[in-house]
């Protein structure tokens, strides 16, 4: 449980993170990718990540499209637009205050 | 993506679902791929359906998705009730087409600005005066000298624009062949470029073009004659034009939208004002005078000051007038000198037709607006019956935790639907009905014409009336529905008798403007019936009119051979010549002076005829002799009944002497006939009298005649089939005598109650349409009552209550309601029939048979309406009734 609260607040950061890296992932992929850069330590729930990347969807900051895969199914894969980038740099900067905020909270208390 | 992508996924919600569940499938696949195990991998993703639901709310836009669903549920509902939903739509498309079509006439003739710049700064100059008569008038006509001179008083705050009205004139566009009839206008030098309208061609006139008589022989044609006439050819620019006896210049045509500024005609060719002779005398009030407030000149101050200088001018021309007077007492004098100048606003033209239609076209609009009422009454009930059938499903819809306000979505959905189906049907009625409408103002040969573009201004009428229709017919449903109250809806019915109550409230609202309808209609029926069956005291049967024209006049001789020739024409029984055709547009009248004393102060009117005129038309004479081949002009005079009751009353008028004038020569009085209507059936009788055509001068030199009518009383059954030979022989006989209209007295006669037949035709139509309607709506109402109440009819009969006294409580409400409204449209029909009297002949709103038919005809309807009702009523089996209780 005290993996997805680590994660309140910041999944878009995440999710957009990953896509400025790698383009078009589809949403386990996405997934796999946080848990795999943060060594198993940062985990999306499925029941959050979809709503998450379907309001982004809405928000215009990723784009999906369906592409076959090879086991014949459909998969639907997200990448950033032009918005996204920008929304992506102004949620790294506020991250930084954030955490820099939330270290000298740390440190002085 | 954004706003479209939600709106786009609303429309399409299972789509959306499957889209989803697609994404959610594949992930877990992916999982399993990856080595999860299959059954936590769905748990993962807790309750599927709430991931999706999340999700596809994220993507949707909600408000328009119920709104969707809803529509959709709204389509199914008029589906299941084919037959009353497609009576619905049809009424409603009746009702809201004819509003439409009735807007677009009101709004084409009465409100929509001319294409022309400054419109709203635009007056029309008119004076209010005692008439000849003695009644208050109001004169809009003007002579050009007075023009002349407001317009230069006037100068600095306001430019005067004087346009003759457009009349149908006889034009050749080469000499004596083929002559044509075009709408000619006289306008001032300064109309074309104060109204900002450039020429499509060549040039317009300029205030140069219009200073002296005869100097500018030139003409504008407009874009619409110019369009239809020569298929829009620019050789047109230099053509002669032959307009009486004068010769114009085609040199420029008018801009495409303009079309004059009297509404109801389209002026084909503008002519300069200084071109008409009329322009140069002071006594012949010819022109309207239009006022047009220079730019920055503020109507509500300026206005006033205007008005008292325009006055005092038009005083001290009026006064200074010493040819107008001859003859009359000082008092006469002073009651016509004292006018009083008004301005009305002409930025939406103005013309006769729109004096007449005004009140006419009002008294549709209030015809169809009832009758669109009526359907919306008819609709709304149905449609509160449908929901008081859905009572349980509200209240089951509301436990379950369904918005009041979603409720009422859902009504006013239906209702929508309704109403926009109704008003796309309507719409495509408006768009044959009005040009047809418009088709039966005028007399077939020279119909009225108005530009009725469907734009923009049509088109939000037609919204607003739609929504307005919407929220008429769904509100009340709706807030019933919405007020529903689950626990006694669930346990079986609150409140049985509300949905009826307001049914029948609607029952009396219903009758009460179907009464209306009824009572204006029956009105305007029976007058057109009286007025077309006067007696006219002459006979229309097989008459031919040939009005002839002689350019400059031809002598009474020649126009005698011309009438023997036609005589002598095959299929021709006998000819006679007047001066113009009676109940035709020509009225002229002429002093009449007894014994050298002033002229009476009502004047009486003439006609000249030829010998054989009177028996031609079938007229009788009372006493005396027709006139002779002799008789001269002066001279000779046959009088009508009312003139000889009128000048020599108790005397034996032949024999007897008056004269045109105080100092004119003498007319004998030869013989006397009685009254015929001569000018207008509506009018009474009026003094008349007839003198020879054969006119000679002081010194008994035969004068020239320059225009008259052959009276041709013909052999077969239709005379209007010999008019182009008729007409050819006139013309072969090359004696400068031309026909330039050929007509038959029957056509006058039906003319002359064309407005009365167009308002009697649809004002009857619409009261059958309403009588229609609201008896289908008794009936619904009644059938639904008696549905909602066989459970008690049951019981009743079971207890013993006889036929008679079942028929009764069905019934007995839905009567005193029936009385209740009928009444209520009798004192509303009283009151709206005195603001229209002046369009009744010979009938008072006040006539029993005028209140007796509207009643009749609503019981009739109801007692028929009710019958289907009473009958399921008294077959009503009470053991099945309590059997399945």
């Amino acid at each position: 449980m005290a993996k997805t609260d680590a994660l309140q607040g910041s999944l878009d950061l995440l999710v957009l993170k990953i896509l400025s890296r790698r383009p078009q992932l589809h949403g386990y992929a996405i997934m796999a990718a946080i848990a795999n850069a943060s060594g198993d330590v940062l985990r999306a729930e499925e029941g959050s990540l979809y709503p998450a990347l379907h309001r982004m969807e809405e928000a215009g900051w990723i784009r999906a499209e369906w592409v076959k895969k090879d086991t014949g199914r459909r998969a639907r894969i997200y990448e950033l637009t032009a918005e996204g980038k920008k929304q992506l740099g102004s949620e790294e900067s506020r991250w930084e205050s954030v955490s820099l905020a939330i270290n000298r909270v740390l440190r002085e208390a | 993506m954004s706003i479209w992508s939600r709106i786009s996924n609303a429309v399409r919600g299972e789509w959306l679902n499957r889209e989803i569940d697609e994404e959610l499938q594949s992930h877990i696949e992916e999982a399993v791929a990856a080595g999860r195990d299959p059954r936590e991998a769905h748990r993962a993703f807790g309750s599927v359906m709430q991931t999706r639901e999340r999700s596809h709310s994220i993507r949707s836009a909600k408000w328009l998705e119920s709104l969707v669903s809803d529509t959709r549920f709204g389509w199914r509902q008029l589906w299941r009730n084919k037959v009353s939903s497609a009576a619905a739509v049809l009424s409603l498309a009746l009702g809201i087409g004819s509003c439409v079509a009735a807007f677009r006439l009101i709004d084409a003739l009465l409100w929509r600005p001319l294409p022309i710049a400054n419109s709203s700064q635009l007056y029309v100059l008119s004076r209010k005066m005692i008439g000849l008569n003695g009644r208050p008038i109001e004169d809009g006509y003007w002579a050009t000298p007075n023009f002349k001179l407001m317009r230069d008083a006037v100068k600095d705050q306001a430019d005067l624009i004087a346009i003759s009205d457009a009349d149908r004139t006889d034009i050749t566009w080469s000499t004596d062949e083929n002559v044509e009839r075009a709408h000619v206008a006289y306008v001032s030098g300064n109309m074309f470029s104060l109204f900002g309208l450039e020429p499509a061609l060549g040039r317009t006139l300029y205030p140069a073009d219009d200073r002296t008589y005869g100097e500018a022989p030139y003409a504008v044609l407009s874009w619409d004659y110019w369009n239809h006439r020569f298929g829009r050819d620019p050789k047109v620019l230099g053509r002669p034009v032959h307009i009486g006896d004068q010769v114009f210049q085609i040199i420029g045509v008018g801009p495409r939208e303009f079309t004059g500024t009297e509404k109801g005609t389209v002026t084909d060719i503008f002519l300069p004002l200084s071109m008409n002779r009329m322009a140069t005398e002071d006594r012949a009030d010819w022109h309207r005078t239009f006022v047009l407030l220079k730019p920055g000149v503020n109507a509500a101050t300026a206005l006033e000051p205007i008005r008292q200088h325009l006055s005092s001018v038009n005083h001290a021309f009026a006064s200074a007038c010493s040819t107008c007077y001859r003859g009359e007492t000082p008092a006469s004098i002073a009651r016509f000198l004292n006018q009083t100048l008004v301005f009305n606003r002409g930025g939406a033209g103005i013309s006769d037709l729109q004096k007449e239609y005004r009140r006419l076209l009002g008294v549709l609009g209030l015809l169809v607006g009832l009758v669109l009422l009526i359907a919306c009454v008819n609709v709304a009930n149905m449609m509160t019956a449908q929901a008081a059938a859905r009572a349980q499903e509200m209240a089951l819809r509301i436990s379950i935790g369904a918005g009041r306000r979603r409720l009422v979505q859902l009504i006013l959905m239906q209702s929508a639907l309704l109403a926009l189906i109704a008003s796309a049907l309507g719409a495509g009625f408006a768009a044959w009905s009005a040009p047809f409408v418009l088709s039966l103002v005028n007399p077939p040969d020279n119909p009225a014409r108005l530009d009725l573009p469907a734009d923009w201004r049509v088109l939000f009428f037609g919204l607003a009336l739609t929504i307005l229709v919407a929220l008429l017919l769904g509100l009340l449903p709706a807030l019933r529905a919405s007020a529903v109250r689950p626990v006694a809806a669930l346990k079986g019915g609150e409140d049985p008798h509300s949905p009826r109550r307001l049914m029948r409230a609607a029952i009396a609202i219903q009758v009460a403007f179907c009464v209306l309808v009824l009572f204006l209609s029956s009105l305007f029926v029976t007058s057109f019936e009286r007025l077309q069956s006067r007696p006219l005291g002459f006979s229309t049967d097989r008459l031919l009119l040939l009005e002839t024209v002689a350019g400059k006049g031809q002598l009474p001789v020649v126009w005698n051979q011309t009438a023997e020739a036609l005589r002598a024409a095959p299929g021709v029984e006998s000819v006679a010549m007047a001066g113009w055709p009676i109940l035709g547009r020509i009225r002229i009248n002429s002093d009449v002076s007894i014994n050298g004393a002033p002229p009476s102060p009502n004047p009486a009117f003439f006609l000249n005829v030829s010998p054989g005129w009177l028996s031609t038309m079938k007229i009788p004479l009372l006493s005396g002799r027709d006139f002779r081949r002799e008789d001269t002009s002066p001279g000779a005079a046959i009088v009508n009944e009312t003139f000889a009751k009128t000048y020599f009353p108790g005397q034996d008028p032949i024999g007897r002497t008056f004269q045109r004038g105080t100092d004119q020569p003498i007319n004998k009085i030869v013989g006397v006939t009685p009254d015929v209507p001569d000018h207008d059936l509506r009018e009474q009788n009026g003094a008349v009298f007839y003198v020879p055509l054969n006119s000679v001068d002081d010194k008994s030199v035969p004068e020239p005649v320059s225009f008259a009518t052959f009276v041709v009383h013909t052999e077969a059954k239709n005379p209007i089939a010999l008019a182009d030979s008729l007409r050819q022989l006139v013309a072969q006989r090359h004696n400068g005598l031309r026909v330039s209209n050929v007509t038959t007295q029957m056509d006058l006669v039906r003319d002359q109650t064309v407005r009365e037949r167009m308002i009697a035709t649809l004002a009857g139509f619409f009261a059958v349409v309403a009588l229609l309607l609201a008896g289908v709506g008794l009936y619904a109402v009644l059938n639904y009552s008696v549905l909602q109440r066989r459970r008690e009819i049951g019981i009743r009969m079971a207890i013993g209550s006889s036929r008679a006294g079942i028929v009764r409580i069905v019934t007995v409400d839905v009567f005193v309601m029936i009385a209740l409204g009928g009444c209520t449209g009798l004192a509303l029909g009283f009151g709206a029939a005195r603001y229209i009297t002046s369009l009744f002949y010979q009938v008072k709103p006040t006539d029993v048979d005028m209140v007796a038919l509207p009643a009749c005809a609503i019981l009739l309807a109801a007692l028929i309406a009710t019958l289907p009702a009473v009958l399921r009523a008294l077959r009503t089996d009470p053991t099945e009734i309590l059997r399945a209780e």
